[in-house]
């Protein structure tokens, strides 16, 4: 008995793996089709400038470059594959927070925002202690912390919105996004932590090393050298695992999932739905805001502070993270690397090709329209061609709360 | 006074007919959360032909000889290729949200990554830079419709009215409210209204009526979709100089705050839409606002940080959601797929 329902459970976690595995590779070839069109109806870009921009798209994480002789070389090149990891921390931390909010029947859109408001206090603190007093490893523990604090109370004010006054949480979410965009830009624009040192980086804050505060390397930096990655990675994937056991061990993981699977359930079980959605939406910002300390703690970031018109991409990318690892803590380690490894190539795109790195841009948003419908690519694996109404409703924990909420308001 | 009310206008138009794209998707069962992605899909498509047919002669001639008529034919056909444009690209969420039965939220979340990547994309390599621009000239000296245009000399004071409507606007603006009126009359007086409705209300007893609810879905989001698609442009066409780069700055989401607020019903949402115009009006040229015409920039003097104001848009909406929301009354089966075999 035992071992027919671990084999299940294998078969779905299989499923589920390959059903991201066809998004992705769906996305990378509707980025295929786009270079080729591109590329045909473009005079400027010929046969051999599309082949390349091809390949890259596959394989531009083992690209090398270009010879003398202009042809693309490939091999291991430990740059890129550092820069990966770099690139992939703070999205690990993005993707887990909006898939914590996702298990519990909320999506969180703004990230972006959490990891603005982050950016600001991480930043304001490594920045304003002097390391003259304090000692630097101090500082950045205080910053991370700090960092986490800001998007936790951030990600509270949605949550806050949703539990207490019924607002739906993407509209606040979105609302928060841009209203951290321009808090951000405000707070930086009176402070004196711009860099007024290199005229070349007016316009940008100071690297955390100007104080004296960086994550350490630990020794990453010997194993891909010349690349930016640092511990942060260890500490982004110790969380991952942190979070996965919060969320399938703990009381509290439990609570959270059931008022995201059926929030008056869960009320009539006794869990306090209110509480729980705050609590949630708290934990997704304090994640977020987690990301964005390790990244501009690094100490050789520096953050572009008039940011008010845009919000920064490393947010949304967690939607798309954790999507296609179906929420699953573990699973968003190894799609944020995906990602990040998606990043390398659109970079190696712009540099190598005529062709751009917004390529990128839309394979992650393809894959993000799949795993829209990832239910049907898992049914189309099983063979099971219909879509039945009882397993529709039973697998997707999203729908139900919004239905019975909007069926609630009524009355 | 009269620079106010026109900026006011300029941006309550577009929000308007974006709001009203998000009721005919969402009074069909379906959550248009896409709006932002249509809209700059929808502007980068208009800017692109207004772009690609300044290379004929007939319209650079025109151009240089004041035929405004010619002129504003080419405003009027780039509004319709962005809206027939904006609803092809709706498409792609009808598809996933009625015959897949998708997430709409995830679904509508893709298109808005999809879109701003698919025009900078498009954009950088067409234009090698992120903006695309009109080819020649800009919008104001292409299809502003000024007192010139008349015939009227420029000193010639044609009253308030006049100054107001008929000097420096945008034959779009107009072509929006129409719009806006006509499609509104049909939600609420026809038999096709009725019958979307009924499948955002109660798909199941729709259908036991014989109305084809995919039918009806696929009608209300594609709909939805040409409307934001115009409304993008036109967005782009008066409050940008004609020209792309892939953002609207969350016009798409206001335009869904402003559709809640005005609790899904149009002429609620026109007046909601034009309190939010006004308040994106003092966020973006609050310096240059002069309330009663002595000369004196009113809100520039008060000491007020710029950045104050550009959060007030989102603090306003915020704070309206937060004391509607209790009672806001959304379509019923908004958001959930129809399955014929559930009940």
């Amino acid at each position: 008995m035992k071992n027919t329902l671990l084999n299940l459970y294998e078969k779905d976690a299989t499923k589920k793996v390959l059903a991201s595995l066809i998004s992705i590779l769906i996305g990378l070839l509707v980025g295929v089709v786009v270079v080729v069109i591109v590329g045909l109806s473009k005079d400027t870009i010929t046969a051999a400038g599309i082949w390349d921009g091809v390949r890259l798209i596959f394989f531009g994480i083992l690209s090398k470059g270009r010879n003398a002789a202009g042809q693309l070389v490939w091999g291991y090149n430990a740059q890129s594959l550092g820069n990966m990891l770099f690139r992939a921390t703070p999205l690990i931390m993005t993707g887990l927070s909006v898939a914590v909010a996702y298990k519990t029947g909320l999506f969180n859109i703004g990230a972006p925002g959490q990891y603005l408001m982050g950016t600001l206090a991480s930043l304001m603190i490594a920045l304003g202690i002097p390391s003259t007093n304090v000692p630097a490893g101090l500082i950045w523990i205080l910053a991370f912390l700090g960092g986490c604090l800001a998007g936790a109370l951030w990600g509270a004010i949605p949550g806050m919105l949703k539990a207490f006054l019924n607002i739906n949480e993407v509209l606040a979410c979105i609302m928060t996004n841009w209203l951290a965009a321009n808090l951000v830009t405000w707070a930086f624009d009176v402070s004196n932590f711009k860099n007024v040192l290199e005229n070349t980086k007016a316009g940008y804050i100071y690297k955390t090393s100007y104080n004296g505060v960086a994550t350490p390397k630990l020794g990453l930096d010997k194993l891909f050298p010349n690349s930016q990655v640092n511990g942060g990675i260890l500490i982004a994937v110790l969380i991952a695992i942190a979070v996965y056991i919060l969320m399938t061990k703990t009381t509290m993981g439990y609570q959270l999932k059931a008022c995201g699977s059926n929030r008056h359930a869960a009320r009539y079980a006794g869990i306090n739905d209110k509480r729980n959605i705050v609590l949630s939406m708290a934990i997704a910002g304090c994640l977020a805001g987690g990301g964005a300390a390790l990244y501009w703690l690094s100490g050789n970031t520096e953050f572009y502070w008039s940011t008010y018109q845009s919000l920064p991409s490393i947010g949304f990318n967690g939607i798309p993270v954790a999507l296609l690892a179906v929420s699953n803590p573990i699973g968003v380690i190894f799609t944020a690397i995906f990602m990040a490894m998606l990043d390398i190539v659109g970079q190696q795109l712009t540099g190598l090709t005529a062709y751009n790195e917004y390529i990128t841009d839309v394979i992650i948003s393809v894959i993000v329209y799949l795993s829209a419908f990832s239910l049907v690519i898992r049914m189309l694996i099983t063979g099971k061609r219909r879509a039945g109404a009882s397993n529709a409703n039973a697998e997707p924990p999203r729908n139900d709360p919004k239905n019975t909420e909007e069926g609630g308001e009524q009355a | 006074m009269s620079f106010l009310i026109q900026q006011t206008l300029l941006y309550a138009v577009p929000l308007m007919i974006v709001a009203l794209a998000g009721v005919f998707a969402e009074r069909s069962g379906i959550i248009n959360l896409a709006l932002e992605g249509i809209m700059i899909f929808g502007a980068f498509i208009g800017v692109l032909f207004v772009r690609s047919m300044q290379s004929f002669d007939v319209f650079t001639e025109a151009a240089r000889s004041g035929d405004w008529l010619t002129l504003q034919g080419l405003e009027l056909l780039a509004m319709l290729v962005s809206a027939l444009m904006g609803a092809v690209f709706s498409l792609l969420l009808s598809f996933a949200s009625i015959n897949l039965k998708a997430d709409q939220t995830v679904g509508g979340t893709a298109l808005n990554m999809m879109a701003p990547a698919l025009v900078l994309f498009l954009v950088r390599i067409l234009a090698n830079q992120n903006t695309l621009q009109m080819a020649t000239g800009d919008a104001a000296s292409w299809f502003m419709i000024k007192k010139s245009t008349f015939g009227i000399k420029k000193n010639v004071d044609i009253g308030f009215l006049g100054e107001t409507f008929i000097h420096k606007v945008y034959l779009a603006t107009y072509i929006c409210i129409l719009v806006f009126i006509i499609l509104s009359i049909i939600l609420y007086k026809t038999r096709f209204g009725l019958r979307l409705r009924s499948c955002g209300e109660n798909p199941q007893a729709a259908d036991s009526l014989g109305i084809n609810v995919y039918k009806m879905r696929y009608a209300g989001t594609t709909i939805s979709g040409a409307l934001a698609g115009m409304g993008g442009f036109v967005y782009s066409l008066t409050t940008a100089n004609c020209t792309a780069n892939g953002d609207v700055a969350g016009f798409g989401f206001l335009a869904l705050a402003v559709m809640i607020f005005g609790n899904w019903k149009p002429l609620n949402i026109a007046g909601a839409s034009l309190l939010f115009g006004l308040f994106k009006c003092i966020a973006a040229a609050y310096s240059s606002i002069d309330l009663n015409g002595d000369g004196i920039y009113t809100l520039a003097n008060l000491g007020i940080s710029s950045h104050l104001y550009r959060m007030l848009p989102y603090l306003v909406t915020l704070a309206v959601l937060a004391f509607t929301s209790k009672k806001s009354r959304a379509p019923k089966a908004e958001g959930i797929p129809y399955d014929k075999g559930s009940r």
